[in-house]
C-alpha cells in the first residue's frame, strides 16, 4: 500500500516536473517577451506544485530522502511521467499543443483528485486547480489563435496536434500502483473522464478549425519507466547541479 | 506583413477601493491576448485585482512642446490651492 501510494504520487508529480522542465527551457527563448514570461510562469506554477507532491512522497517513503532527492536523484527508469510531457519544444505550435493536450487532462484529473479520501492529496489538488484552470485557458486560446490564424500557423498547429496525438491515450493508462490506489478510494479513476477529455479536445480543435486526428496507434511506456529518447537529455539538464555538486543548496 | 504586434497600455488596480494605475505597456495581437499577457507580465507577484488594457494608439497625449501654454500659467496662481483658510481646531481630518 505504502509502496503503491509512493509510486502513485510520483506518477502525478513527474508529469508536472518534466513538463515544467521542458517549459523552463524556453526561458529567454520564447517567441517574444510576453509569451516567454507566460511560459516561464506556467513552468514555475508546475514546479511549485510538484514540491507539495514530493514532500508528501518523501514523508511516505520515510527512508531519509527529502523532496529534492526524490525530484533530482532518481534514475531514468524510476521516473513515471507520461511520454507526452517529454516531447521536445520543436516550435511554438508543438509547445502549445503539448501544453493543451496535457492541461485539459490535468484540470479534469485535479477536479477528481479534490475528492480523494487522502486529505493531503485533496488539499494539494484544491490548491493547484486554479493555476491549472488558467493554464488550460492560455493553451486553448493559442490552439484557436494559431489553428484559426494564417495558412502557415494553421499548418504548423495541425502538424503539432497530429504529431502529439498518439501520446494522449497514455494519460489514461493505469499502472499496477494506480489500480491499487484507485481501489482504496485515494486515486482518481481516469477512465471515468476519458470521454469528457476527448470531447473537450474535439470541441476546441473544431473551434480552431483543426482536424481531430484519427490515429489508432498510441505510444505508451513512460508510466512504467520506459521513456522516449528525449528523457535522458532532460534528466542530464535537470540533474546536472545535484550530480556535479552533491547536496548543493542555495 | 507587419511583424510586431500592436502596443497596449496596461492599467492595474492593486487593491479594491484604489484606482487603476498605469503599470506599463506590452505587445499583443488583440485585447484578449493583451489581458493574458498583462496578467503574466504585471500581476505575477500578486500586484493586482483588476486589469484594464487599451491599445496605445487610442490614447491622445498632450504635446510636450505645448507645456508652456498648457501648464506654466498655473504655476503662479497658488491661490487656486485651498490653503488660505484658517481651519477651526474642531474640524478633524483636513
Amino acid at each position: 500500500m505504502t509502496e503503491h501510494l509512493y509510486k502513485y504520487i510520483l506518477g502525478i508529480a513527474d508529469n508536472s516536473l518534466i513538463l515544467g522542465q521542458r517549459l523552463g527551457e524556453l526561458c529567454g527563448h520564447g517567441p517574444n517577451l510576453e509569451t516567454d514570461i507566460a511560459c516561464t510562469n506556467i513552468s514555475l506554477d508546475l514546479l511549485g506544485q510538484v514540491r507539495s507532491y514530493f514532500q508528501y512522497a518523501a514523508k511516505i517513503a520515510g527512508d531519509g530522502r527529502n523532496e529534492d532527492d526524490i525530484a533530482m536523484l532518481r534514475k531514468e527508469r524510476e521516473y513515471r511521467n507520461v511520454l507526452l510531457v517529454e516531447q521536445p519544444n520543436t516550435d511554438f505550435a508543438h509547445v502549445m499543443a503539448r501544453q493543451f493536450l496535457f492541461d485539459v487532462y490535468h484540470f479534469l484529473f485535479l477536479q477528481e483528485l479534490q475528492k480523494s479520501k487522502d486529505l493531503t492529496l485533496s488539499a494539494i489538488a484544491n490548491k493547484c486547480i486554479k493555476e491549472v484552470s488558467y493554464h488550460q485557458r492560455f493553451s486553448s486560446d493559442w490552439i484557436k489563435r494559431l489553428g484559426d490564424g494564417t495558412k502557415v500557423s494553421h499548418e504548423k498547429m495541425q502538424d503539432a496536434i497530429d504529431y502529439l496525438w498518439p501520446y494522449t491515450d497514455e494519460l489514461f493508462y493505469q499502472t499496477k500502483a494506480d489500480k491499487a490506489i484507485i481501489k482504496e478510494g485515494i486515486g482518481v479513476d481516469t477512465v471515468e473522464f476519458k470521454d469528457t477529455y476527448f470531447q473537450r479536445l474535439k470541441m476546441i480543435l473544431e473551434e480552431a478549425t483543426l482536424k481531430v486526428p484519427e490515429s489508432k496507434y498510441f505510444h505508451k511506456g513512460g508510466k512504467d519507466g520506459i521513456h522516449s529518447e528525449h528523457m535522458g537529455y532532460i534528466l542530464s539538464d535537470l540533474q546536472y547541479m545535484q550530480r556535479t555538486y552533491p547536496n548543493m543548496e542555495w | 506583413m507587419k511583424k510586431e504586434w500592436p502596443l497596449w497600455e496596461v492599467f492595474v488596480r492593486s487593491k479594491n477601493g484604489l484606482e487603476h494605475r498605469h503599470f506599463g505597456s506590452l505587445h499583443a495581437a488583440d485585447a484578449e491576448m493583451a489581458l493574458e499577457n498583462a496578467r503574466d507580465v504585471y500581476t505575477r507577484r500578486n500586484e493586482g485585482v483588476s486589469i484594464w488594457v487599451v491599445e496605445s494608439k487610442h490614447i491622445t497625449a498632450s504635446n510636450p512642446e505645448n507645456n508652456g501654454e498648457l501648464f506654466e500659467p498655473a504655476q503662479d496662481k497658488v491661490y487656486r490651492h485651498p490653503t488660505f483658510y484658517d481651519v477651526p481646531d474642531d474640524v478633524k481630518h483636513m
